[in-house]
């Protein structure tokens, strides 16, 4: 079975090199869904497919959230921008797969010297969790538009919701659900938040967002 | 009782969202207010009993954080009652440009301030780390609308980068909570719980170097939050663009609130001994926030941007006091008090500022002892009060937490502390006494808003609280005090 947990590590991997890569903006939103997907049978993956109520929800509210509300919302708002379908970086797309597959080996390096209390799962889960964190950061930095700086978080939190799968396992329902509430809030607010910026401003590049200063 | 104190503005929120009614729903903004100090003053002498197995409980800093967010929300829903009785319907013009804008819905507003007032509750109780997260994030997510009540392009910015900053920064703090599940758990055994208590007892069986790498990314995450330099971008924007009021609240209880959330990590810090590394890191954080702060308020020309820089400057020290511990916990415990006070009438004083004279830039500002003496008087007491002159509480703070530096033989860290806080007072004595002075503008009139006295009354009452906390402080609020610096291992 751990074979089923590394293809989707690797399946990690190659996505966030492809969001570093593409232009498109709808690509990238359903590049961020197929990670969704991918990481929500993570649980049953590495529980074994042990068919426990509390994970099968758990997956099933993670697949529906992160594979189809998700992509869902930020298409609605992509189409409202009728003309921009361009991520627009500061930093080139070659660069930035360059960058990324640094970060990537840097990854790997630091979690095989960090100390694990137990026996991991598969030994990709953790560089990768963090390559993917370090993918989600770079893309919020890197990138001009408000919608790209949303994928960015997302990917993000998925990195992080890797790394809590695979080595914190079974957390209280509740918190994992509130974690996943917040999320969805967060994501539905800051796609309001572009349709108003896009309505004022008529583009959503936040290097434009400047007039606030010292 | 906590879970009255949670239901109450989730109820009052949902009813502000049904109800059509303008003066209605401002009622119901006040009366929830007014249940939920009630409240929280009886949990001074009954202790409110434990929930969910302990996963909600208010220990001392939750009592202490909640009862200054209770105490201040309650002064800010009358300020908000004359507020948005004097908000105009129409469309207004943005100070700084020649734009046109709207407010967004009262409803939206209400709904949102009292759904604000439950998270931040919510913070105070939580014991389980991530239900803390949880309810950290949401206090985001409530407050992000309350920012751009003002519809324009220049409120928009603030909130974009306010909830973008936030959310990413506590993103980090989740996977600080991830860190010490994994420090909490020991091989071939079911790890603690990460509740509170729980740790605490385990606390020398916790796995120091995971706990440490948690705290960092506590420090970093909910920092962003509470506005340490240099994570603290988001914060003047946002202080500055929210309506005064909600600028109160932002400064005077969330910062506080993202602040226990430090504090409960540090706490699980020293119980695994640690305490040392992390009281490091909380001195060289606070020390840069202040530093960071003092060379903003220089020259600052946006007076609600200089309160907000002041904000960070503050939270710096309340970082600082705790870094320092020993004497200096209980001064920072204070000063998370008098800061909030100080603070909030500030803010709540701007407000009124920017009503008169319709603008926010410092040098426009002239003659309101003149204009409008009541607001010139809070306005100059506000300032004593927050540059920590005697015999306002701040300087009792100050001095406390000073005094254990002094103590400690930190001589260097203590004259850089003094010195960069008379920095501050000069950047900002000269703002305010200019602003306070001057000859009387004669085209402004004190237009006697409709309900002029709920907005001139709430800042009065914090300014004599906060004078009352500099020469007497009750023995119950001190006891207080003391229990909660000796928790988190000072006295």
């Amino acid at each position: 079975m751990n074979n089923a947990a590394d293809i989707i590590m690797i399946f990690l991997v190659l996505t966030n090199l492809m969001l570093l890569g593409l232009s498109r903006l709808g690509a990238c939103i359903r590049f961020v869904a197929l990670q969704g997907v991918a990481l929500g049978f993570l649980p049953l993956i590495l529980n074994h497919w042990d068919m426990e109520v509390h994970l099968v929800i758990f997956s099933i509210v993670i697949i529906s959230l992160k594979g189809i509300v998700f992509p869902w919302m930020l298409n609605r708002t992509l189409r409202e921008l009728a003309s921009q379908r361009e991520v627009e970086p500061f930093i080139g797309y070659g660069i930035s797969i360059i960058a990324g597959t640094i970060t990537l080996v840097m990854c790997m390096w630091l979690s095989s010297r960090l100390p694990f209390p137990e026996p991991l799962m598969s030994p990709l889960i953790v560089p990768v969790a963090f390559f993917t964190i370090m993918s989600g950061l770079f893309l919020i930095i890197s990138r001009k538009k408000a919608l790209t700086q949303v994928l960015g978080y997302l990917v993000l939190e998925n990195g992080i919701y890797a790394f809590g799968v695979a080595l914190v396992g079974k957390q209280p329902m509740l918190v994992e659900l509130g974690i996943l509430l917040d999320i969805f809030v967060a994501v539905f607010v800051m796609g309001i938040a572009i349709f108003h910026i896009n309505r004022e401003f008529d583009h959503i590049d936040t290097d434009q967002l400047s007039r606030l200063r010292s | 009782m906590i879970l009255a104190l949670l239901l109450i503005p989730v109820i009052a929120a949902v009813l502000s969202l049904i109800v059509r009614n303008d003066i209605l729903r401002r009622i119901i903004l006040i009366v929830t207010a007014i249940s939920h100090t009630a409240i929280t003053i009886t949990a001074w002498s009954v202790e409110p009993s434990v929930l969910w197995n302990g996963w909600l409980m208010l220990d001392k800093p939750g009592l202490l954080f909640l009862t200054i967010t209770s105490v201040l929300f309650l002064a800010c829903s009358f300020y908000a009652f004359g507020y948005l009785a004097g908000e105009a319907k129409s469309k207004k013009q943005v100070f700084e440009e020649e734009t046109f804008f709207t407010n967004a819905p009262e409803a939206i507003f209400c709904a949102c301030v009292e759904g604000f007032l439950a998270t931040m509750t919510l913070v105070t109780v939580s014991q389980h780390f991530g239900l803390l997260w949880v309810a950290m994030e949401a206090t985001t997510l409530a407050s992000a609308p309350l920012i751009y009540f003002h519809r324009h392009h220049r409120s928009l910015e603030a909130t974009w980068k306010y909830l973008l900053i936030c959310s990413v920064g506590i993103a980090l703090a989740l996977l600080g909570n991830f860190f010490m599940v994994i420090a909490a758990t020991k091989p071939a055994s079911e790890g603690t719980a990460i509740v509170l208590n729980a740790l605490i007892g385990q606390g020398h069986n916790l796995n120091i170097q995971w706990l440490k790498a948690a705290f960092l990314f506590f420090l970093v995450g909910y920092g962003t939050k509470m506005g340490l330099a240099p994570l603290h971008t988001w914060l003047p924007d946002a202080h500055s663009e929210a309506p005064s009021v909600i600028s109160a609240l932002l400064s005077g209880a969330l910062l506080n609130c993202a602040f226990l959330g430090i504090l409960r990590c540090y706490q699980v810090c020293s119980a695994a001994g640690e305490a040392q590394f992390c009281q490091g890191l909380l001195v060289l954080f606070g020390l840069i926030s202040i530093g960071w702060a003092a060379i903003f308020i220089l020259g600052q020309a946006d007076y609600k941007r200089m309160l907000a820089y002041s904000s960070v400057e503050h939270v710096g020290i309340l970082a600082l006091g705790v870094g320092i511990g020993a004497g200096a916990t209980f001064g920072a415990m204070l000063h998370a008090v008098n800061h909030s006070i100080a603070k909030a009438m500030l803010f709540m004083t701007a407000g009124n500022i920017i009503a008169v004279y319709k603008t926010k830039t410092t040098k426009d500002v002239r003659g309101i002892l003149s204009v409008a003496p009541i607001t010139g008087v809070l306005w100059i007491a506000g300032f004593l009060a927050i540059s920590g002159i005697p015999p306002f509480g701040i300087f009792v703070s100050e001095f406390t937490i000073a005094k254990a530096m002094i103590e400690q033989g930190r001589i260097g860290i203590a004259v850089a502390f003094l010195a960069i806080l008379a920095v501050v007072f000069v950047g900002m004595s000269a703002a305010f006494l200019n602003m306070a002075q001057g000859p009387k503008n004669n085209d402004l009139q004190a237009k006697d808003r409709p309900a002029v006295a709920f907005t001139i009354l709430p800042p009065i009452a914090l300014g004599a609280i906060a004078l009352m906390l500099g020469l007497y402080i009750p023995p119950v609020v001190n006891d207080l005090l003391h229990s909660v610096a000796s928790v988190i291992g000072g006295y």
